[in-house]
Protein backbone atom coordinates (compact mmCIF):
# COMPACT_ATOMS: atom_id res chain seq x y z
CA UNK A 1 0.00 0.00 0.00
CA UNK A 2 1.40 3.28 -1.12
CA UNK A 3 1.93 6.00 1.63
CA UNK A 4 1.27 9.09 -0.45
CA UNK A 5 -1.52 10.84 1.17
CA UNK A 6 -1.85 13.60 -1.34
CA UNK A 7 -4.85 13.57 -2.88
CA UNK A 8 -4.70 12.10 -6.35
CA UNK A 9 -6.90 13.01 -9.59
CA UNK A 10 -10.06 11.11 -10.07
CA UNK A 11 -8.54 10.08 -13.78
CA UNK A 12 -11.98 9.43 -15.23
CA UNK A 13 -12.58 10.00 -19.13
CA UNK A 14 -10.35 12.45 -20.41
CA UNK A 15 -8.63 13.88 -17.37
CA UNK A 16 -7.88 9.94 -16.75
CA UNK A 17 -6.07 10.35 -20.36
CA UNK A 18 -4.31 13.52 -19.44
CA UNK A 19 -2.68 11.74 -16.51
CA UNK A 20 -2.07 8.26 -18.92
CA UNK A 21 0.19 10.41 -20.70
CA UNK A 22 1.66 12.22 -18.04
CA UNK A 23 2.41 8.43 -16.81
CA UNK A 24 4.31 8.11 -19.77
CA UNK A 25 6.60 11.31 -19.00
CA UNK A 26 4.49 12.73 -21.91
CA UNK A 27 2.64 16.45 -21.49
CA UNK A 28 0.21 16.61 -23.97
CA UNK A 29 -3.08 18.60 -24.52
CA UNK A 30 -5.77 18.27 -26.63
CA UNK A 31 -5.64 20.33 -29.72
CA UNK A 32 -8.34 21.02 -32.46
CA UNK A 33 -7.96 19.39 -35.48
CA UNK A 34 -9.69 22.03 -37.73
CA UNK A 35 -8.05 24.92 -36.01
CA UNK A 36 -5.16 23.77 -34.36
CA UNK A 37 -6.22 25.78 -31.14
CA UNK A 38 -4.71 24.11 -28.19
CA UNK A 39 -7.17 23.69 -25.22
CA UNK A 40 -6.79 22.41 -21.35
CA UNK A 41 -8.85 21.81 -19.35
CA UNK A 42 -9.79 18.56 -21.60
CA UNK A 43 -12.75 20.00 -23.22
CA UNK A 44 -15.53 17.77 -25.82
CA UNK A 45 -15.78 20.96 -27.95
CA UNK A 46 -13.36 23.60 -29.48
CA UNK A 47 -14.33 27.32 -28.07
CA UNK A 48 -12.51 28.47 -31.02
CA UNK A 49 -14.28 27.01 -33.74
CA UNK A 50 -17.07 24.55 -32.09
CA UNK A 51 -14.88 21.19 -34.11
CA UNK A 52 -15.20 17.77 -32.24
CA UNK A 53 -12.65 16.74 -33.87
CA UNK A 54 -9.00 16.93 -32.09
CA UNK A 55 -6.10 15.02 -30.71
CA UNK A 56 -3.90 14.61 -28.07
CA UNK A 57 -0.80 16.44 -29.40
CA UNK A 58 2.24 16.96 -27.14
CA UNK A 59 3.56 19.75 -25.81
CA UNK A 60 7.27 20.78 -25.57
CA UNK A 61 6.66 21.46 -22.06
CA UNK A 62 8.37 25.07 -21.74
CA UNK A 63 7.10 27.64 -20.35
CA UNK A 64 6.69 30.35 -17.47
CA UNK A 65 5.63 30.98 -14.30
CA UNK A 66 2.37 33.03 -14.17
CA UNK A 67 1.34 33.52 -10.87
CA UNK A 68 1.22 31.14 -7.51
CA UNK A 69 0.43 31.28 -3.73
CA UNK A 70 2.53 29.90 -1.29
CA UNK A 71 0.75 27.74 1.21
CA UNK A 72 1.53 28.42 5.10
CA UNK A 73 -1.86 26.44 6.49
CA UNK A 74 -2.26 22.93 5.10
CA UNK A 75 -6.16 22.30 4.10
CA UNK A 76 -5.45 18.67 3.97
CA UNK A 77 -3.30 16.56 5.92
CA UNK A 78 -1.57 14.87 3.09
CA UNK A 79 -0.02 18.60 2.63
CA UNK A 80 0.80 18.84 6.25
CA UNK A 81 4.53 17.97 6.51
CA UNK A 82 5.14 20.05 3.06
CA UNK A 83 4.41 23.68 4.71
CA UNK A 84 5.77 26.05 3.13
CA UNK A 85 5.13 24.90 -0.88
CA UNK A 86 4.21 26.76 -3.97
CA UNK A 87 1.27 26.25 -6.14
CA UNK A 88 2.26 27.70 -9.42
CA UNK A 89 0.65 28.87 -12.68
CA UNK A 90 2.31 27.73 -15.56
CA UNK A 91 1.85 29.50 -19.07
CA UNK A 92 2.41 26.72 -21.60
CA UNK A 93 4.29 28.24 -24.96
CA UNK A 94 1.35 26.30 -26.63
CA UNK A 95 -1.16 29.04 -24.90
CA UNK A 96 -2.39 26.81 -22.06
CA UNK A 97 -1.98 26.87 -18.49
CA UNK A 98 -1.40 24.39 -15.90
CA UNK A 99 -1.67 24.10 -12.04
CA UNK A 100 1.65 22.78 -11.12
CA UNK A 101 4.40 22.80 -8.62
CA UNK A 102 7.99 24.23 -9.50
CA UNK A 103 10.95 22.13 -8.13
CA UNK A 104 14.37 23.41 -7.82
CA UNK A 105 13.66 26.98 -7.20
CA UNK A 106 13.00 28.51 -3.65
CA UNK A 107 9.94 30.21 -2.75
CA UNK A 108 11.80 33.39 -2.71
CA UNK A 109 12.51 33.86 -6.39
CA UNK A 110 9.27 33.63 -7.25
CA UNK A 111 8.86 35.18 -10.63
CA UNK A 112 6.26 36.29 -13.20
CA UNK A 113 7.67 35.24 -16.27
CA UNK A 114 10.64 33.31 -15.74
CA UNK A 115 11.22 30.28 -18.06
CA UNK A 116 10.63 26.61 -16.72
CA UNK A 117 10.31 23.09 -18.20
CA UNK A 118 8.16 20.26 -17.73
CA UNK A 119 9.42 17.44 -15.29
CA UNK A 120 7.96 14.51 -14.14
CA UNK A 121 7.56 12.80 -10.61
CA UNK A 122 5.93 9.22 -9.97
CA UNK A 123 4.58 9.63 -7.34
CA UNK A 124 2.36 6.33 -7.07
CA UNK A 125 2.66 3.17 -8.73
CA UNK A 126 -0.25 4.39 -10.78
CA UNK A 127 0.07 8.16 -11.04
CA UNK A 128 2.30 10.38 -11.96
CA UNK A 129 2.48 14.63 -11.62
CA UNK A 130 4.12 17.14 -14.27
CA UNK A 131 5.97 19.53 -12.34
CA UNK A 132 8.39 22.29 -13.73
CA UNK A 133 11.98 23.54 -12.76
CA UNK A 134 13.26 26.18 -14.13
CA UNK A 135 15.83 26.65 -17.66
CA UNK A 136 17.92 28.92 -18.98
CA UNK A 137 16.05 31.91 -20.71
CA UNK B 1 -37.42 46.99 -24.65
CA UNK B 2 -38.85 45.93 -21.27
CA UNK B 3 -36.26 45.78 -18.39
CA UNK B 4 -36.35 44.95 -14.84
CA UNK B 5 -36.03 48.44 -13.73
CA UNK B 6 -37.92 49.05 -10.65
CA UNK B 7 -40.47 46.51 -11.66
CA UNK B 8 -39.80 44.74 -8.13
CA UNK B 9 -39.03 46.12 -4.64
CA UNK B 10 -37.70 44.60 -1.41
CA UNK B 11 -40.13 45.28 1.17
CA UNK B 12 -39.03 42.87 3.91
CA UNK B 13 -35.75 41.85 5.64
CA UNK B 14 -35.08 39.46 8.25
CA UNK B 15 -32.56 37.28 9.91
CA UNK B 16 -31.31 34.96 13.01
CA UNK B 17 -28.84 35.84 15.15
CA UNK B 18 -24.93 34.81 13.87
CA UNK B 19 -23.19 32.65 15.62
CA UNK B 20 -20.61 29.76 15.78
CA UNK B 21 -22.60 27.51 17.17
CA UNK B 22 -26.22 27.58 16.16
CA UNK B 23 -27.39 24.31 17.96
CA UNK B 24 -30.38 24.54 15.27
CA UNK B 25 -30.57 22.63 11.81
CA UNK B 26 -29.93 25.00 8.57
CA UNK B 27 -34.19 24.97 7.99
CA UNK B 28 -34.78 26.21 11.08
CA UNK B 29 -32.20 29.09 10.97
CA UNK B 30 -33.77 29.43 7.72
CA UNK B 31 -37.43 29.87 8.99
CA UNK B 32 -36.68 31.96 11.16
CA UNK B 33 -34.81 34.36 9.21
CA UNK B 34 -37.88 33.58 7.08
CA UNK B 35 -41.12 34.43 9.03
CA UNK B 36 -38.83 38.27 10.15
CA UNK B 37 -38.54 39.03 6.60
CA UNK B 38 -42.32 38.34 6.18
CA UNK B 39 -43.29 40.39 9.21
CA UNK B 40 -40.64 42.99 8.86
CA UNK B 41 -42.98 43.28 5.20
CA UNK B 42 -46.26 43.50 6.69
CA UNK B 43 -47.42 40.29 4.68
CA UNK B 44 -48.97 37.76 5.69
CA UNK B 45 -47.30 34.00 5.57
CA UNK B 46 -49.78 32.86 3.38
CA UNK B 47 -49.23 35.93 0.71
CA UNK B 48 -45.79 34.04 -0.13
CA UNK B 49 -46.29 32.42 -3.63
CA UNK B 50 -42.46 32.02 -4.82
CA UNK B 51 -38.80 31.07 -3.57
CA UNK B 52 -35.60 31.69 -5.16
CA UNK B 53 -33.10 29.58 -3.08
CA UNK B 54 -29.46 30.67 -3.36
CA UNK B 55 -27.12 27.37 -3.07
CA UNK B 56 -28.48 23.93 -2.16
CA UNK B 57 -28.74 23.93 1.99
CA UNK B 58 -32.74 24.32 2.26
CA UNK B 59 -35.17 22.50 -0.42
CA UNK B 60 -38.51 24.03 -1.41
CA UNK B 61 -40.47 21.22 -0.57
CA UNK B 62 -39.38 21.24 2.99
CA UNK B 63 -39.91 25.31 3.50
CA UNK B 64 -43.34 25.28 2.17
CA UNK B 65 -44.51 22.35 4.12
CA UNK B 66 -42.82 24.36 7.27
CA UNK B 67 -44.38 27.92 6.20
CA UNK B 68 -48.11 26.71 5.14
CA UNK B 69 -47.17 27.48 2.14
CA UNK B 70 -50.09 25.73 0.17
CA UNK B 71 -49.88 27.34 -3.45
CA UNK B 72 -46.37 27.72 -4.29
CA UNK B 73 -46.34 29.07 -7.73
CA UNK B 74 -42.69 29.24 -8.59
CA UNK B 75 -39.68 27.84 -7.20
CA UNK B 76 -36.16 28.21 -8.60
CA UNK B 77 -32.34 27.22 -6.91
CA UNK B 78 -29.54 29.40 -7.70
CA UNK B 79 -26.22 27.89 -7.82
CA UNK B 80 -23.52 29.87 -7.90
CA UNK B 81 -21.67 30.10 -5.15
CA UNK B 82 -21.63 33.55 -3.06
CA UNK B 83 -23.12 35.66 -6.02
CA UNK B 84 -26.59 33.38 -6.11
CA UNK B 85 -28.14 35.54 -3.22
CA UNK B 86 -28.01 38.74 -5.58
CA UNK B 87 -28.76 36.45 -8.39
CA UNK B 88 -31.82 35.36 -6.88
CA UNK B 89 -33.18 39.12 -6.80
CA UNK B 90 -33.01 38.86 -10.98
CA UNK B 91 -34.90 35.82 -10.67
CA UNK B 92 -37.29 37.42 -8.11
CA UNK B 93 -38.14 40.61 -10.29
CA UNK B 94 -38.00 38.16 -13.12
CA UNK B 95 -41.08 36.25 -11.57
CA UNK B 96 -42.80 39.31 -10.35
CA UNK B 97 -42.33 41.13 -13.65
CA UNK B 98 -44.12 38.73 -15.64
CA UNK B 99 -46.83 37.97 -13.14
CA UNK B 100 -45.57 34.51 -12.79
CA UNK B 101 -45.55 35.37 -9.00
CA UNK B 102 -46.54 38.08 -6.44
CA UNK B 103 -44.78 37.99 -3.18
CA UNK B 104 -41.09 35.99 -3.71
CA UNK B 105 -39.13 34.99 -0.51
CA UNK B 106 -35.53 34.41 -0.82
CA UNK B 107 -33.92 33.25 2.07
CA UNK B 108 -30.22 31.95 2.38
CA UNK B 109 -29.11 29.51 5.51
CA UNK B 110 -25.89 27.92 6.37
CA UNK B 111 -23.74 26.23 9.59
CA UNK B 112 -20.89 27.88 8.10
CA UNK B 113 -18.82 27.07 11.67
CA UNK B 114 -20.40 24.29 12.77
CA UNK B 115 -21.11 22.08 9.74
CA UNK B 116 -19.29 23.39 6.91
CA UNK B 117 -16.24 24.61 7.78
CA UNK B 118 -13.03 24.68 5.19
CA UNK B 119 -10.16 22.68 7.38
CA UNK B 120 -12.82 20.23 7.90
CA UNK B 121 -14.42 19.35 4.52
CA UNK B 122 -11.02 17.90 3.33
CA UNK B 123 -10.23 15.29 5.66
CA UNK B 124 -10.67 11.94 5.15
CA UNK B 125 -12.75 10.76 7.96
CA UNK B 126 -15.33 13.51 6.61
CA UNK B 127 -18.88 12.53 7.46
CA UNK B 128 -19.67 13.35 3.67
CA UNK B 129 -17.87 14.60 0.29
CA UNK B 130 -18.04 18.01 -0.85
CA UNK B 131 -20.88 18.41 -3.20
CA UNK B 132 -19.83 17.48 -6.91
CA UNK B 133 -20.47 19.72 -9.44
CA UNK B 134 -17.79 21.98 -12.49
CA UNK B 135 -15.56 23.63 -9.26
CA UNK B 136 -15.11 20.72 -7.56
CA UNK B 137 -14.65 18.82 -10.75
CA UNK B 138 -11.77 20.78 -11.69
CA UNK B 139 -10.48 21.38 -8.10
CA UNK B 140 -10.56 17.51 -7.69
CA UNK B 141 -8.33 16.85 -11.10
CA UNK B 142 -5.97 19.75 -11.52
CA UNK B 143 -5.89 21.83 -8.69
CA UNK B 144 -5.72 18.91 -5.38
CA UNK B 145 -2.82 17.23 -5.92
CA UNK B 146 -0.82 20.21 -6.35
CA UNK B 147 -2.38 21.38 -2.90
CA UNK B 148 -4.64 23.64 -3.68
CA UNK B 149 -8.18 22.68 -2.13
CA UNK B 150 -9.92 25.72 -1.21
CA UNK B 151 -11.06 29.49 -2.36
CA UNK B 152 -8.30 30.99 -0.17
CA UNK B 153 -5.79 28.97 -2.31
CA UNK B 154 -6.71 29.11 -5.43
CA UNK B 155 -8.09 32.98 -5.72
CA UNK B 156 -4.59 33.54 -4.39
CA UNK B 157 -3.64 33.04 -7.71
CA UNK B 158 -5.60 36.23 -8.88
CA UNK B 159 -4.52 38.17 -5.99
CA UNK B 160 -0.28 37.65 -6.38
CA UNK B 161 -0.56 38.25 -10.39
CA UNK B 162 -2.29 41.34 -9.42
CA UNK B 163 -0.28 42.31 -7.02
CA UNK B 164 2.57 41.55 -8.15
CA UNK B 165 1.70 43.46 -11.95
CA UNK B 166 0.72 46.85 -9.86
CA UNK B 167 2.39 46.35 -6.62
CA UNK B 168 -0.01 46.78 -3.98
CA UNK B 169 0.91 46.30 -0.69
CA UNK B 170 0.10 44.44 2.76
CA UNK B 171 -0.88 47.75 3.69
CA UNK B 172 -3.54 49.16 0.85
CA UNK B 173 -4.94 45.18 1.18
CA UNK B 174 -5.24 45.93 5.02
CA UNK B 175 -7.82 48.97 4.54
CA UNK B 176 -10.91 46.28 3.16
CA UNK B 177 -10.45 44.61 6.21
CA UNK B 178 -10.23 47.43 8.93
CA UNK B 179 -12.97 49.19 7.10
CA UNK B 180 -14.88 45.99 7.63
CA UNK B 181 -14.04 45.58 11.31
CA UNK B 182 -14.60 49.06 12.14
CA UNK B 183 -17.67 49.58 10.70
CA UNK B 184 -18.77 45.94 12.66
CA UNK B 185 -18.55 47.64 15.76
CA UNK B 186 -21.15 50.05 15.27
CA UNK B 187 -23.45 46.84 14.95
CA UNK B 188 -24.44 44.73 17.49
CA UNK B 189 -25.62 42.01 15.31
CA UNK B 190 -22.04 41.72 14.56
CA UNK B 191 -20.32 38.80 15.27
CA UNK B 192 -17.03 41.29 15.55
CA UNK B 193 -18.82 43.65 17.28
CA UNK B 194 -16.76 44.59 20.32
CA UNK B 195 -13.56 43.69 18.69
CA UNK B 196 -11.87 46.06 17.18
CA UNK B 197 -8.97 45.63 15.31
CA UNK B 198 -5.50 47.63 14.71
CA UNK B 199 -3.49 47.29 11.67
CA UNK B 200 -0.21 45.77 13.58
CA UNK B 201 -3.25 43.19 14.56
CA UNK B 202 -3.71 42.63 10.85
CA UNK B 203 -0.24 42.37 9.82
CA UNK B 204 0.86 39.88 12.48
CA UNK B 205 -1.93 37.66 12.03
CA UNK B 206 -0.64 34.08 10.35
CA UNK B 207 -0.37 33.78 6.46
CA UNK B 208 -2.75 31.27 5.09
CA UNK B 209 -1.80 31.37 1.72
CA UNK B 210 -0.24 34.45 0.20
CA UNK B 211 -0.89 37.31 0.03
CA UNK B 212 -3.94 36.22 2.07
CA UNK B 213 -3.03 36.22 6.36
CA UNK B 214 -5.97 34.85 8.57
CA UNK B 215 -7.01 38.92 8.92
CA UNK B 216 -7.62 38.94 5.00
CA UNK B 217 -10.44 35.82 4.55
CA UNK B 218 -14.21 36.39 5.83
CA UNK B 219 -15.51 34.87 9.11
CA UNK B 220 -16.81 31.18 9.16
CA UNK B 221 -19.86 31.30 10.91
CA UNK B 222 -23.61 30.06 11.39
CA UNK B 223 -27.03 31.73 10.63
CA UNK B 224 -29.67 32.86 8.09
CA UNK B 225 -30.96 36.10 6.59
CA UNK B 226 -34.29 36.28 3.77
CA UNK B 227 -35.86 39.24 1.79
CA UNK B 228 -38.80 39.15 0.65
CA UNK B 229 -39.83 41.27 -2.52
CA UNK B 230 -42.80 42.29 -4.04
CA UNK B 231 -44.54 44.62 -7.21
CA UNK B 232 -44.23 48.24 -6.58
CA UNK B 233 -48.19 48.48 -6.58
CA UNK B 234 -48.42 45.87 -3.38
CA UNK B 235 -45.47 47.35 -2.16
CA UNK B 236 -47.52 51.01 -1.56
CA UNK B 237 -49.55 50.02 1.33
CA UNK B 238 -46.71 47.82 3.17
CA UNK B 239 -44.74 48.59 6.35
CA UNK B 240 -41.64 50.47 4.78
CA UNK B 241 -40.86 52.41 1.89
CA UNK B 242 -40.01 50.16 -0.73
CA UNK B 243 -36.14 49.72 -2.18
CA UNK B 244 -36.76 49.36 -5.64
CA UNK B 245 -34.45 47.16 -8.02
CA UNK B 246 -33.00 49.50 -10.33
CA UNK B 247 -30.80 47.27 -12.28
CA UNK B 248 -29.72 43.85 -11.58
CA UNK B 249 -27.20 41.18 -13.24
CA UNK B 250 -25.50 38.28 -13.42
CA UNK B 251 -22.33 37.97 -14.49
CA UNK B 252 -19.83 34.68 -15.33
CA UNK B 253 -15.95 34.77 -15.86
CA UNK B 254 -14.76 32.23 -19.32
CA UNK B 255 -14.33 30.21 -18.16
CA UNK B 256 -16.20 29.76 -15.44
CA UNK B 257 -14.76 26.46 -14.43
CA UNK B 258 -11.06 27.00 -14.37
CA UNK B 259 -9.36 30.16 -13.10
CA UNK B 260 -5.60 29.49 -14.89
CA UNK B 261 -7.40 29.48 -18.46
CA UNK B 262 -8.75 32.40 -18.86
CA UNK B 263 -7.70 34.80 -21.72
CA UNK B 264 -8.04 38.31 -19.38
CA UNK B 265 -7.01 36.83 -16.08
CA UNK B 266 -8.95 39.75 -13.89
CA UNK B 267 -12.01 39.72 -16.32
CA UNK B 268 -14.14 38.11 -13.70
CA UNK B 269 -17.83 37.93 -13.37
CA UNK B 270 -18.75 41.11 -11.98
CA UNK B 271 -16.91 42.87 -15.12
CA UNK B 272 -19.77 41.22 -17.10
CA UNK B 273 -22.54 41.84 -14.74
CA UNK B 274 -21.66 45.71 -13.77
CA UNK B 275 -22.21 46.94 -17.70
CA UNK B 276 -25.83 45.37 -17.99
CA UNK B 277 -26.95 46.04 -14.28
CA UNK B 278 -25.62 50.05 -14.56
CA UNK B 279 -27.22 50.38 -18.64
CA UNK B 280 -30.13 48.92 -16.86
CA UNK B 281 -30.53 51.20 -13.95
CA UNK B 282 -29.59 54.47 -15.77
CA UNK B 283 -26.50 55.37 -13.48
CA UNK B 284 -23.15 54.77 -13.39
CA UNK B 285 -20.53 54.06 -10.30
CA UNK B 286 -20.11 57.51 -9.33
CA UNK B 287 -23.83 58.04 -8.16
CA UNK B 288 -23.71 55.35 -5.71
CA UNK B 289 -23.52 56.46 -2.35
CA UNK B 290 -22.53 53.00 -0.61
CA UNK B 291 -21.59 49.68 -1.91
CA UNK B 292 -22.23 46.76 -0.03
CA UNK B 293 -19.13 44.51 -1.73
CA UNK B 294 -18.66 40.47 -0.94
CA UNK B 295 -15.61 40.47 1.04
CA UNK B 296 -15.00 36.83 1.12
CA UNK B 297 -11.42 38.14 0.95
CA UNK B 298 -9.83 41.42 1.09
CA UNK B 299 -8.58 41.12 -2.65
CA UNK B 300 -11.75 40.04 -3.83
CA UNK B 301 -13.14 43.29 -2.73
CA UNK B 302 -10.59 45.30 -4.73
CA UNK B 303 -10.56 43.42 -7.89
CA UNK B 304 -14.50 43.91 -7.97
CA UNK B 305 -13.86 47.66 -7.10
CA UNK B 306 -12.05 47.71 -10.66
CA UNK B 307 -14.40 45.47 -12.61
CA UNK B 308 -17.47 48.26 -10.64
CA UNK B 309 -15.84 51.14 -12.74
CA UNK B 310 -14.69 53.13 -9.28
CA UNK B 311 -11.18 52.76 -10.13
CA UNK B 312 -9.08 51.66 -13.46
CA UNK B 313 -7.02 48.46 -13.37
CA UNK B 314 -4.52 48.50 -11.09
CA UNK B 315 -5.77 51.50 -8.82
CA UNK B 316 -7.84 49.53 -6.33
CA UNK B 317 -4.47 50.42 -4.26
CA UNK B 318 -4.78 53.82 -4.14
CA UNK B 319 -8.80 53.82 -4.48
CA UNK B 320 -8.76 52.38 -0.81
CA UNK B 321 -6.85 54.48 0.63
CA UNK B 322 -7.32 57.69 2.91
CA UNK B 323 -10.28 56.43 4.48
CA UNK B 324 -12.13 56.20 1.41
CA UNK B 325 -14.48 53.29 2.38
CA UNK B 326 -15.29 54.80 5.65
CA UNK B 327 -18.94 55.21 6.38
CA UNK B 328 -17.94 59.06 6.32
CA UNK B 329 -15.52 59.18 3.07
CA UNK B 330 -16.46 59.06 -0.55
CA UNK B 331 -17.62 55.27 -0.76
CA UNK B 332 -18.51 53.59 2.28
CA UNK B 333 -18.54 49.58 1.48
CA UNK B 334 -20.03 46.56 3.93
CA UNK B 335 -21.42 49.10 6.80
CA UNK B 336 -22.48 46.46 8.50
CA UNK B 337 -19.10 45.18 8.75
CA UNK B 338 -19.62 41.87 5.92
CA UNK B 339 -18.59 38.44 5.44
CA UNK B 340 -15.00 39.61 7.39
CA UNK B 341 -17.18 41.07 10.66
CA UNK B 342 -20.73 41.02 10.44
CA UNK B 343 -21.20 37.62 9.14
CA UNK B 344 -21.18 35.13 6.74
CA UNK B 345 -24.32 34.29 5.01
CA UNK B 346 -22.95 34.02 1.11
CA UNK B 347 -23.33 38.17 1.20
CA UNK B 348 -27.11 38.04 1.63
CA UNK B 349 -26.27 39.61 4.72
CA UNK B 350 -25.04 42.55 2.31
CA UNK B 351 -28.73 42.25 0.28
CA UNK B 352 -30.48 42.82 4.30
CA UNK B 353 -27.96 46.03 4.78
CA UNK B 354 -28.41 47.59 1.40
CA UNK B 355 -31.99 47.68 2.21
CA UNK B 356 -31.93 48.66 5.68
CA UNK B 357 -29.14 51.38 4.68
CA UNK B 358 -31.98 52.52 1.76
CA UNK B 359 -34.82 53.04 4.32
CA UNK B 360 -32.47 55.30 6.72
CA UNK B 361 -32.51 52.52 9.31
CA UNK B 362 -28.94 50.81 9.64
CA UNK B 363 -27.15 50.91 12.65
CA UNK B 364 -24.20 52.80 10.93
CA UNK B 365 -26.27 54.85 8.53
CA UNK B 366 -24.90 56.46 5.68
CA UNK B 367 -26.63 60.04 6.04
CA UNK B 368 -29.10 60.86 3.16
CA UNK B 369 -28.12 58.18 1.12
CA UNK B 370 -30.43 57.36 -2.05
CA UNK B 371 -28.46 54.90 -4.44
CA UNK B 372 -26.61 52.15 -3.28
CA UNK B 373 -25.23 48.56 -4.73
CA UNK B 374 -24.78 45.20 -3.58
CA UNK B 375 -22.35 42.80 -5.05
CA UNK B 376 -22.28 39.03 -4.95
CA UNK B 377 -19.03 36.38 -6.08
CA UNK B 378 -18.98 32.95 -5.72
CA UNK B 379 -17.81 29.57 -7.25
CA UNK B 380 -14.52 30.44 -9.47
CA UNK B 381 -15.34 34.23 -10.03
CA UNK B 382 -18.94 34.22 -10.43
CA UNK B 383 -20.27 37.23 -10.26
CA UNK B 384 -23.60 39.70 -9.66
CA UNK B 385 -24.59 42.95 -8.68
CA UNK B 386 -27.99 44.79 -7.94
CA UNK B 387 -28.60 48.74 -7.76
CA UNK B 388 -30.99 49.59 -4.98
CA UNK B 389 -32.57 53.14 -4.35
CA UNK B 390 -34.70 54.22 -2.33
Amino acid sequence: MSSYTKPLPRGEEYNGEFYNFCKQHELRFQRCSDCQTWRHMPRESCRNCGSFAWTWERSEGKGNIFSWSVIHRALHPGFADEIPYAVVLIELDEGVRLVSHVVGLDIADLEIGLPVEVVFEDVTPETTLHKFRPRPK
Amino acid sequence: MTTLKDQACIVGVGESAYTRGSGQTVLRLVLEASRHAIADAGLAVQDIDAFVLPGYFVFQEALAANLGIENLRYSAMIQMGGASPVTALQSAAMAIATGVAKNVLIPFGWNGYSEARVSRRERPDAAAPPRENAMSQAVRNYYAPYGALAPVQYYAWLATRHRELYGTTDEEMAQVALTCRAHAQHNPRAYMYGRPMTLEQYLESPMMATPFRILDCCLETDGACAVVLTSPERARDLRHDPVYIMGVAEGHPYPADDIPNRPDFFKIGLSFAAPHAYEMAGVTAQDMDFAQIYDCFTYVVMLQLEALGFCGPGEARDFVKDGRLRVDGDLPINTHGGLHSEAHVWGHNHVVEATRQLRHEAALQVEDCELGLVTGWGDFGDGSLAILRR
